[in-house]
């Protein structure tokens, strides 16, 4: 076989979607097509629905699928993380069960990872899974649970060995949430939004052949979930964004779409709205006040010094120079954005910062920016985490001495009372 | 625009790094910065013999190496960050870069080659008691008499004011204001008429004069009258130039910080393992990277002659002020007591950290300009 070059995979996918693009397909039965080629994940292997290209070539896929307007695999949420996990660690089992229903979008996944006794301390789980009988029975607690409600399987962590230390005694499971020991409620948070759930088990059910991995493997699985989540799922992943067209296929695009998307449409007020404030300044007659003009001057600037140092890491990358520090630190300082860009929204807004919903400026958008930036500096990692991440591994400091890495999980103190619970 | 240096910047940087790190020990510094002078001709003239520092930026026409605003910003950056008693600053880019930009031919053919060498040590005199760094802030007159001119006034804030061989002065035609009827002009150091004294100065490492003209006789530099332009254009680039001044000693600062923290144990530990100091030094890295990123960029679009050049060279002279003082000011507390004697080194990047602060304009200044450039 001669070696894929971008033009010779461009025109591949090209032959193959104008032979076969068919917009009056079903939404699925026009993906069951798609996956049988190995167009819709061609970095995959070819005996699972790809065809072993390289992901760089990915992009080249991409915009042959838009030019003549095909819908795509589904690609949306927290799917293409359970795919790339079944790829790496999954049993053959795993792999024919799962990933062909996954790319037809006919399953939808979520991830049961964080508890609410275990935070940035994400090891320290203490949901619990006992093999009785021929079937591991697990019972606790999962929080901040993206699309819980829609989901029909997890990617579940759970403690199956009290007695190892903490990051030995996990394993590793795909849960099914179809099931009556399964109990998902929404969890309000402080902007009234509820994008993401609580999930009680009690006695739910596993089957033994859905562990992934052997016991005492959970953490190293999940760490390679959260590494291809970081990663954007090798490509596959993304913000999800679904053709203008008209057509029966493309509206059910478009709603696949959309369901996944609404737990994040309040996402771009957590940010700060920095591309607001000249404006909402002019409109409020503000503009011209030299308090409100120094405030705004501080948040752009930071917001251009923040773009220019993702730029210079970007261009030292491409160059092939050695990584500097300034890949690191992005999410440390969207959050000092964020905030910084609250703060002169309230002070550009005065008075009618105290009102929400339709009574307040630009319809509550304003109002949602001041109570959604608070998660700015906590969500995939707090800014404290983060601030540990960057002086351990780029500045080299010391860890703080562990107490509860090496003594069985049993003797490690707990949390015993959950803060916030009524 | 360019984002990531090529390699022959970088090896540039790692000789200059190299170099000035051997000549500006900080046993070096204190020796220079306790002298009236604060620096020594012959170093002076060897540095650039050796490296040709003083024209990076100059033209080969005029004796210099023709490179551009983003070696001059390498320069300016490595300086900072070794804390070089010499004046750079002064010669090679307030005054030379007023030469360059309102001098004629003639003029920038007669004076460059010495001040490149290092044979003339020359400064730029705009600032005055006023304490303004605009145009509207010079009062300074000069009466034209027969072909020459004589200069009336006073000029402080003089960066090398007291000890540099020339000094290009700004000063205007009676009775104009503002932009209008500003001229610069060119006073040899033993004119007849003009009294130098050195300031009191509150970073040693910085000279500053003020100079008393009394119907001093001046050349004209460049066209009478039309000043304002090169001036604009001499100080935006000065501002990116102490810009990267700034990310450079702020940078230092964070790594000889750095280096303390592993090192000072104290309850059974380094102090580097205790949070406190570890989201100190993130937050001093997001600080540190985010000047640089500011600095490099306004080089760039110097060079470049950005549309936005203007409002992006105050962003980075703001942004680097901040980061250095915050920095500095970090860098001394991780330090404790010992941050806080004479005899640690740190106060000698403090107080230049502040006298930057102010100098050319403070951040509230340049923020105030960036927003009206941009708006414009």
């Amino acid at each position: 076989m001669t070696e894929a070059t971008e033009t010779s995979v461009r025109n591949d996918v090209r032959a193959w979607l104008e032979a076969n693009w068919n917009p009056e397909l079903g939404l699925v039965e026009w993906r069951q097509k798609l996956i049988e080629s190995g167009w819709g994940a061609p970095h995959w292997p070819t005996q699972w629905y790809g065809r072993g290209l390289p992901v760089k070539f990915n992009g080249v896929v991409d915009e042959e699928f838009r030019r003549i307007g095909a819908v795509t695999v589904a690609r949306a949420g927290i799917r293409t993380l359970a795919a790339a996990t079944i790829l790496d660690h999954g049993t053959d089992l795993h792999k024919e069960k799962f990933l062909k229903r996954i790319l037809t979008g006919e399953d939808t996944w979520c991830q049961l990872f964080s508890e609410p006794g275990s935070g940035s301390d994400m090891a320290a789980a203490t949901t619990r899974a006992d093999f009785k009988g021929n079937k591991w029975i697990v019972n606790g607690q999962k929080v901040w649970t993206t699309s819980a409600h829609k989901a029909d399987w997890a990617l579940l962590l759970a403690r199956t060995d009290w007695d190892a230390p903490k990051l030995k005694g996990l394993s590793y499971f795909l849960l099914n949430m179809r099931q009556p020991g399964v109990n998902v409620q929404p969890l309000r948070q402080m902007n009234g939004y509820a994008s993401f759930n609580q999930v009680f088990m009690t006695d739910a059910e596993v089957e033994p052949e859905l562990q992934m991995g052997k016991n005492g493997e959970g953490w190293k699985i999940a760490t390679t979930t959260l590494m291809h989540e970081r990663r954007g799922a090798d490509g596959l992943r993304g913000w999800a964004t679904a053709s203008t067209r008209k057509g029966k296929i493309y509206d059910d695009e478009r709603a696949e779409v959309a369901t996944t998307m609404e737990p994040y449409k309040w996402y771009p007020q957590r940010a700060g709205r920095v591309d607001l404030l000249i404006q909402r300044a002019k409109d409020t007659g503000k503009y011209n006040d030299p308090l409100v003009r120094q405030e705004i001057a501080k948040v752009l600037t930071m917001q251009k010094a923040s773009e220019w140092t993702a730029r210079r890491a970007r261009a030292a990358q491409e160059l092939g120079q050695p990584q500097g520090p300034e890949g690191s630190l992005g999410k440390l300082i969207s959050s000092n954005i964020a905030r910084a860009a609250a703060r002169t929204h309230t002070l550009i807004t005065g008075a009618d910062a105290m009102l929400s919903g339709s009574d307040a400026p630009m319809d509550g958008t304003i109002s949602e920016i001041l109570i959604s930036v608070p998660a700015c500096s906590i969500a995939g990692g707090t800014d404290e985490i983060q601030r540990n991440i960057i002086s351990e591994r780029v500045l080299q400091m010391p860890r703080e001495p562990s107490t509860d890495t090496e003594k069985p999980f049993r003797e490690v103190p707990r949390n015993t009372v959950m803060l916030g619970k009524r | 625009m360019q984002f990531a240096f090529t390699n022959e910047q970088r090896d540039f940087r790692d000789i200059l790094r190299r170099f000035l790190t051997a000549r500006s020990p900080s046993t070096e510094i204190r020796r220079l910065m306790e002298t009236d002078q604060g620096w020594e001709r012959e170093t002076w003239k060897k540095l650039n013999q050796e490296m040709g520092l003083a024209g990076v930026h100059v033209p080969e026409a005029y004796g210099g190496q023709g490179f551009g605003c983003v070696e001059l910003s390498i320069v300016l950056e490595e300086m900072g960050r070794a804390l070089l008693c010499a004046p750079y600053f002064a010669s090679a880019v307030l005054a030379t870069t007023a030469i360059l930009n309102a001098g004629t031919e003639e003029q920038k053919e007669a004076l460059l080659p010495d001040i490149v060498t290092g044979e003339v040590v020359a400064t730029l005199a705009f600032a005055e008691d006023n304490g303004r760094w605009d145009a509207d802030g010079v009062t300074m007159t000069a009466e034209a008499s027969g072909g020459s001119y004589r200069l009336s006034g006073t000029k402080s804030f003089v960066l090398d004011g007291h000890s540099a061989d020339l000094i290009v002065v700004l000063a205007r035609q009676p009775g104009t204001s503002g932009d209008k009827g500003l001229s610069f002009f060119t006073v040899a150091a033993d004119a007849k008429g003009l009294s130098r004294k050195a300031l009191k100065v509150m970073d040693p490492t910085r000279k500053l004069a003020r100079l008393s003209f009394d119907k001093v006789e001046a050349k004209l530099l460049g066209e009478a009258g039309k000043a304002a332009e090169p001036f604009a254009k001499t100080m935006t680039q000065a501002v990116v130039c102490l810009a990267s001044e700034m990310a450079g000693g702020a940078e230092k600062l964070r790594e000889t910080s750095l280096e303390y923290v592993k090192l000072r144990m104290q309850f059974g530990r380094p102090i580097a393992s205790f949070q406190s100091m570890k989201h100190k030094h993130a937050d001093m890295l997001i600080d540190v990277e985010m000047a640089k990123s500011t600095a490099y960029y306004a080089a760039a679009a110097f060079d470049d002659n950005a549309k936005d050049l203007l409002a992006v060279a105050s962003l980075a002279k703001a942004c680097c002020a901040d980061a250095y003082m915050q920095t500095a000011i970090h860098a001394i507390q991780v330090r404790g007591g010992i941050g806080f004697t004479w005899d640690e080194d740190t106060h000698l990047w403090f107080k230049r950290a502040k006298s930057s602060e102010v100098f050319l304009g403070d951040p509230s200044y340049h923020r105030e300009l960036m927003l009206q450039h941009w708006a414009a």
